[in-house]
């Protein structure tokens, strides 16, 4: 009983240190942002392996679930004879929930493990240290643009993937539902607003602060050995996705209260 | 001049550092030696405040670094060049600016000068043409040099081995040796050096400095070290292993 009581309170006391951790590396971003020259050269060339090269598989998740999505739907809704409303169903599934979540995920997975990783190695191969032994910080020169890098690229990521599942599931609907695509459209306009759009953007840059910071922090906190980087490329994946679902969730709650629907 | 004060530092609860004390002076090359895992590295990442001690203080230059944050820091950092263990030249950057980041960290010389001084660098350590190479491309030894002219490209007035000759053959080796002695008599370089290579640590040092159980156990010239009659010091610089465990002396094929 005791032993359970121990571990429970180990594991909260990880937690909460980990959570510490991330906020303090956050902080620390923000202000190394505001006194320190930007490094526009190092955040330019995280933007475009982050967001430049994350387009494919963006693209790919985005258009699919719009296609899934509208096929699905359509399939339900023509039972009760309510083919229009397809349009505006998976433009705000789509706006709100899908492209946001699914894109982060995606990026959490490809990019957060790539940051996890590379950061992990340079820890354990003492290159944080090096940087730090001639007078330059890691987050200045390390966390800061790939920080900015993801809140800029992940929101433009979204927009893409949103995009790409509204185009896709119109085509779907056209081609396989029989449904006027007219309709289609006209429908999807005339139920959504650039509130959706918003609400989807939004959450994408909370989304991308997340991957970063967790991803940055693993890394930098990496054990010996090539196991360690491993573990922290794993922590950084699964952890930051949690994250993604469980803040959505409240994102999503908040943002209803303050502009609603 | 560095002066180590009562240094303590441990590892999840197991102590490294047991409270050392030693002075280094300006224009000296000292050699620390220990056995693997006895804390040189530790030891020396704190002189630059890379680590943070549990008790105990590092005055470098009358400055006692122990309280300063990592901004306080840095432009006491930049009176050092630190040569780490596997070199750690940063992967994503050529040979080039690997040696030129810390000029262009400083960001007070124009890229003219900054090309100059690399090129210096990487002369001084024979690696002339090489600038364009990744680290990936180059072997050990090379690493290592390349390591070595990033550490002294700034001028720093303190440099810091981390096993400058590790894992090199004889004659690469000898190269490094010869290297750290030149950048101590011509540019007048503070030096301290951490390794387990007896050959290099008596070609290199003024003086000698034996790490044990996380405290100084013997200081001296190469000379006097050679000559001490203190059994730690004898067995750890001729390399015999405990008597309890020495090969039995009818097999001697295999020493
Ligand atoms: N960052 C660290 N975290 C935990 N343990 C460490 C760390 N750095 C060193 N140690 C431990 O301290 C001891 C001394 O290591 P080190 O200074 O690297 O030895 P060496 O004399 O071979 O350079 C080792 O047992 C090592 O595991
Ligand atoms: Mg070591």
């Amino acid at each position: 009983m005791t032993a359970l009581f121990t571990r429970l309170w180990q594991a909260l006391s990880d937690l909460l240190s980990q959570f510490g951790g991330v906020l303090l590396l956050f902080l620390d971003v923000i202000a190394t942002t505001f006194i320190r020259r930007p490094r526009w050269k190092e955040t330019i060339e995280q933007m475009y392996k982050i967001g430049w090269q994350s387009q494919a598989v963006v693209i790919i998740t985005g258009a699919f679930t719009g296609m899934v999505f509208a096929v699905q739907t359509g399939l339900q809704f023509h039972k009760v004879k309510m083919d229009t409303a397809v349009g505006p169903v998976v433009a705000i599934a789509m706006l709100r929930e899908l492209a946001p979540v699914l894109t982060g995920l995606m990026v959490a997975g490809r990019v957060g493990a790539a940051i996890a990783a590379e950061l992990g190695t340079m820890k354990v191969t003492e290159q944080l240290d090096a940087l730090r032994s001639m007078g330059t910080s890691p987050t200045d020169y390390l966390a800061a643009p790939r920080f900015w890098a993801l809140v800029v690229g992940l929101p433009m990521l979204t927009a893409e993937a949103m995009a790409c599942g509204i185009f896709a599931g119109y085509l779907v609907a056209a081609s396989m539902l029989n449904i006027d695509g007219a309709y289609y459209w006209h429908n999807m306009l005339k139920f959504t607003a650039a509130k959706d759009v918003l609400a989807g953007l939004i959450k994408s840059v909370f989304f991308a602060a997340f991957i970063a910071m967790i991803a940055c922090h693993k890394g930098f906190h990496a054990d010996e050995g090539a196991e360690g980087v491993g573990r922290a490329t794993t922590e950084a994946v699964v952890v930051s996705s949690l994250t993604i679902l469980i803040a959505n969730f409240f994102i999503a709650v908040v943002f209803n209260t303050i502009v609603p629907i | 001049m560095i002066r180590i004060e009562s240094l303590q530092k441990s590892f999840q609860g197991s102590p490294v550092l047991r409270g050392v004390d030693f002075e280094i002076h300006d224009g000296e090359t000292v050699v620390i030696i220990g056995q693997s895992g006895g804390g040189k590295s530790v030891l020396l990442k704190h002189l630059c405040g890379l680590l943070k001690p549990e008790t105990g203080h590092v005055w470098v230059d009358d400055e006692d670094i122990v309280p300063l944050n990592e901004r306080r820091l840095a432009p006491i950092r930049r009176k050092f060049g630190f040569l780490f263990q596997g070199a750690a030249l940063f992967d994503s950057l050529t040979l080039f600016d690997n040696v030129a980041f810390p000029l262009r960290e400083k960001r007070s010389l124009r890229e003219t000068e900054v090309a100059q001084r690399v090129e210096e660098a990487l002369e001084i350590v024979g690696l002339t043409g090489a600038g364009h190479k990744k680290p990936a491309e180059l072997s050990g030894g090379m690493r290592k040099r390349a390591g070595l002219a990033r550490a002294v490209v700034g001028t720093p007035k303190y440099l810091l081995y981390d096993e400058p000759t590790t894992g090199l053959d004889p004659i690469r080796a000898d190269t490094i040796n010869h290297l750290i002695l030149r950048l101590r008599d011509r540019l007048r370089v503070t030096g301290v050096a951490v390794t387990h290579d007896m050959a290099s640590a008596y070609k290199i040092a003024d003086r000698i400095a034996m790490l044990h159980e996380g405290r100084i156990h013997a200081v001296g010239t190469p000379a006097e070290i050679q000559a001490s009659p203190d059994p730690l010091v004898q067995q750890f610089i001729r390399g015999v292993a405990d008597i309890s465990q020495e090969v039995p002396s009818g097999n001697t094929t295999l020493h």
